[in-house]
């Protein structure tokens, strides 16, 4: 009698540690600062961007929407610090030991900082987004962004897909980096990676001789491809069509959630 | 005498444990005993190797196609790619712009040639903005480097080596010998009441050019010396509208007087060198028209080295050798940054603080053991990179220029001190913020980041990307990898993408230098104030 009331059902097990690693979430200040941070450094450098951006006449060949959220390059290093703190916190100041001897089931216990990551990212990406939209849609019209132009209107259902598919790929990356972080147990080498994974696929698919080579890279990279989720214009040009980029993305996530998820289960934390 | 006296109470210390030296050999100590460190290092060094292999692989690319004309072709290609306009060589094996027209005749032996130029007008195509038009509009105008005047060439065909004196759109009259070389005479443009004289002498493989307001009182203006001249040359009256950002859309026209050729003369042949098809890009014929005294010359095309987006072959920058770079830099500013990072996570810091009280020196001392292990990570790579990089671009016939030893040593040497100092960067930053992570993005958002938006969504209209990332940020260094030059007298786009920088190799490593120095300054403000 007495044992089955001291061992909680499952469910109970998760509401428990989703309220510890909320309680830890909220109670730091650092998450809140750098999920801020996203949110500035999105929407200020998309404004910057479509300052700087001009279309003088039909042919410009530009995408709104990718000028808008030209922030997204700066926002994910941001947020994917802030996933790989989130974890990496833990084993920098020993935390770890406490925090599994209090929830053993080590997975659970990814699970819920996993999930108690995903929604203040989600409301943070979604707000450097429609910052960066909105900043976009005052500012671009006034630099030859309009009908005349062939950018009949910048809140279609194709611009509403963009949004969604930034808010989607910024809210990845930061899973990416806590999963990355989990599986090498240290921030700043798992951010390194994480940085090296996003920023090193387009560079060096720009800049590789062999045409074949470029584009191979520019679908399986995860920036090139979350970029694809962005376009509004040339869509029949990009190497992956936008819910394939995605896809993409969420690929690169869930194995390195994975990955996190294995090394944690097998090694001594 | 000395200064160096030790204080009454303390305990005898010895000087070496005084000194800097002693410092950073503690600190060499920490960082080749901590495993992760010593490997990232390596990983540097191998990264930014490999990556040779993938910047100089020019399979499946336009260059593998055969066939055509091209004499760049490599074996086992893919084919199924565009095929690629060959770049004609000048001497030197410099890609070369070498299409105009010519008026000419052949002479044998030395001799001079002088001619009066009254008038220099031209054709520029007129784009209004806004224009959908297929047909562009045409206007008369010059460019201000459309040319027209004497040429003395081995022959007629593309690359041949050259010596001419000329009148030009806006920069007065020039010499200009074997695509490269560029020595102003007189200033002003041409007119009817202000007419040129120009005078090519030849002396062997010397060529000497002069220019004159009045044909009587003549002044030199350059000596070009063409190694291996054949006894018999062309030589003639020449036309170019010039190239404007890789576009021969404009024509210049000379109207010459007082022809003189101390050769015999045996009659004027016209020739658009380089023929008139879309694979030279010249796609008008030039004319010739003559009159009692008078010759006029039209042609379009340009005589100058192919640079910037005139170059159309399928040649790369030797940069493409060091794309490692980017991939060696995050190892090295990880291991940088943690370097202090490290010890103020593990409270080791404060051991350090007491071994060595005075903290500016010991932030120094890291500096120097940080700044030391990039620089030879990276010019141990880079030299290693051009080493696996230079043959195989040179193989397949696809390095865009030649490259130099003194330049490939300033590459290497270069991506040493990029490292190096990117490393201080981040060994300061990590300094300034004390916590690994944020420390290693920053540093890769200002290094690597401002490089990509320049490739990616900060171009605009025509591909034409703004110069401020790569003037202000650190991404500026990447200039010490520039392999491919820029000439004033060719208006072209010099794009990253094709290797080019707005600032000059050294100047461009400054701008690092002077975000490292900022940096450091700021670290050590704050190391000295803050609590450990």
């Amino acid at each position: 009698m007495s044992l089955t009331a001291r061992v909680a059902p499952p469910h109970y097990l998760l509401g428990q540690a989703l309220h510890a690693e909320w309680t830890k979430f909220r109670t730091v200040l650092g998450p809140s600062w750098l999920l801020a941070g996203v949110v500035a450094l999105t929407a200020a450098v998309g404004a910057a961007a479509a300052s700087a951006a001009q279309c003088p006449s039909a042919a410009c060949d530009m995408d709104p929407a990718k000028v808008s959220f030209t922030g997204i390059y700066l926002g994910q290093a941001v947020i994917a610090v802030a996933g790989a703190l989130a974890v990496g916190n833990e084993y920098s100041t020993g935390m770890i030991k406490l925090s599994l001897t209090a929830m053993p089931r080590r997975l659970t216990w990814l699970f819920a900082k996993a999930a108690v990551l995903t929604a203040p990212a989600l409301i943070a990406s979604a707000l450097a987004v429609a910052g960066s939209a909105l900043a976009g849609r005052l500012i671009l019209p006034g630099h030859g962004f309009i009908p005349a132009h062939g950018y009949a209107s910048l809140t279609s259902v194709t611009d509403l897909r963009a949004a969604v598919g930034a808010v989607l790929y910024l809210t990845l990356i930061a899973l990416l980096s806590l999963g990355v972080a989990a599986a090498v147990r240290d921030s700043a080498a798992a951010i390194g990676l994480v940085l090296g994974l996003l920023y090193l696929f387009p560079l060096v698919a720009s800049l590789v001789s062999n045409a074949t080579l470029s584009r191979r890279l520019q679908q399986i990279g995860p920036l090139p491809a979350g970029l694809d989720a962005q376009a509004t214009t040339g869509l029949n040009s990009l190497s992956l069509t936008p819910w394939q980029g995605l896809g993409v993305v969420a690929l690169w996530t869930a194995g390195a959630l994975l990955l996190g998820a294995l090394a944690l289960k097998s090694r001594e934390a | 005498m000395t200064t160096e006296t030790v204080t009454p109470h303390r305990s005898p210390v010895t000087p070496e444990r005084e000194s800097f030296w002693h410092l950073v050999h503690a600190e060499w100590t920490k960082f080749r005993t901590v495993r992760g460190w010593v490997i990232a290092a390596g990983v540097t060094i191998a990264g930014i190797t490999a990556f040779a292999f993938l910047g100089a692989d020019v399979s499946g690319g336009c260059a593998a196609t055969s066939g055509t004309s091209s004499a760049t072709s490599t074996s086992g290609g893919t084919g199924g790619a565009a095929a690629c306009p060959a770049q004609p060589t000048g001497p030197g094996g410099v890609p070369v712009i070498d299409a105009f027209y010519f008026a000419h005749q052949p002479v044998t032996g030395n001799g001079t040639i002088a001619v009066q130029v009254t008038s220099l007008t031209g054709q520029v195509p007129a784009a209004p903005a806004g224009s959908t038009l297929d047909e562009p509009q045409i206007g008369s105008g010059l460019q201000p480097w459309s040319k027209a005047g004497i040429l003395i060439k081995e022959n007629t065909s593309q690359g041949s080596a050259y010596a001419a004196m000329m009148a030009t759109g806006s920069n007065g009259v020039r010499m200009q010998w074997d695509y490269l070389n560029d020595t102003p005479g007189l200033t002003g443009s041409v007119s009817a009441s202000a007419p040129r004289w120009l005078r090519l002498v030849r002396d062997g493989g010397t060529i000497t050019g002069y220019d004159s307001t009045d044909g009587t009182h003549w002044t030199l203006v350059g000596t070009a010396t063409l190694p291996g001249l054949t006894a018999t040359v062309q030589a003639g009256l020449f036309a170019a509208g010039s190239s404007v950002n890789g576009d021969f859309g404009a024509m210049a026209t000379g109207v010459f007087r007082h022809i003189g050729l101390s050769w015999p003369a045996t009659g004027w042949t016209g020739t658009n060198v380089g023929g008139v098809n879309l694979n030279s890009g010249v796609t008008v014929p030039g004319t010739l028209r003559q009159s009692a005294g008078t010759i006029a010359v039209a042609g379009y095309g340009d005589i100058s080295p192919a640079a910037g987006n005139a170059y159309s072959g399928s040649g790369q920058s030797l940069q493409r050798a060091l794309i490692g770079t980017f991939f060696g830099l995050i190892p090295l500013i990880v291991v940088a940054a943690m370097f202090i990072t490290a010890e103020y996570r593990r409270g080791l810091i404060r051991v350090s603080l007491t071994a060595a009280p005075r903290r500016g020196r010991l932030l120094a001392a890291k500096a120097v053991v940080i700044g030391a292990a990039g620089f030879v990570a990276g010019l141990v790579a880079a030299a290693l990179a051009l080493a696996v990089g230079t043959p195989l671009l040179r193989r397949a016939g696809s390095l865009e220029w030649p490259v130099s030893l003194p330049t490939e040593a300033r590459m290497a040497v270069g991506t040493g001190a990029l490292l190096a100092v990117a490393a201080v960067l981040a060994l300061a930053i990590g300094t300034i913020v004390r916590r690994s992570a944020p420390a290693v993005a920053i540093v890769i958002g200002v290094v690597l980041v401002p490089y990509l938006l320049v490739l990616g969504p900060l171009q605009g209209a025509n591909g034409e990307a703004p110069r401020w990332p790569l003037l202000i940020t650190p991404a500026a260094a990447l200039s010490v990898q520039q392999a491919v030059p820029r000439f004033y007298q060719l208006i072209a786009v010099y794009r990253p993408n094709a290797g080019y920088y707005p600032l000059a190799p050294w100047a461009g490593l400054a701008v690092e230098c002077a975000w490292a120095a900022a940096a450091m300054a700021l670290a050590f403000f704050l190391l000295r104030r803050r609590d450990a």
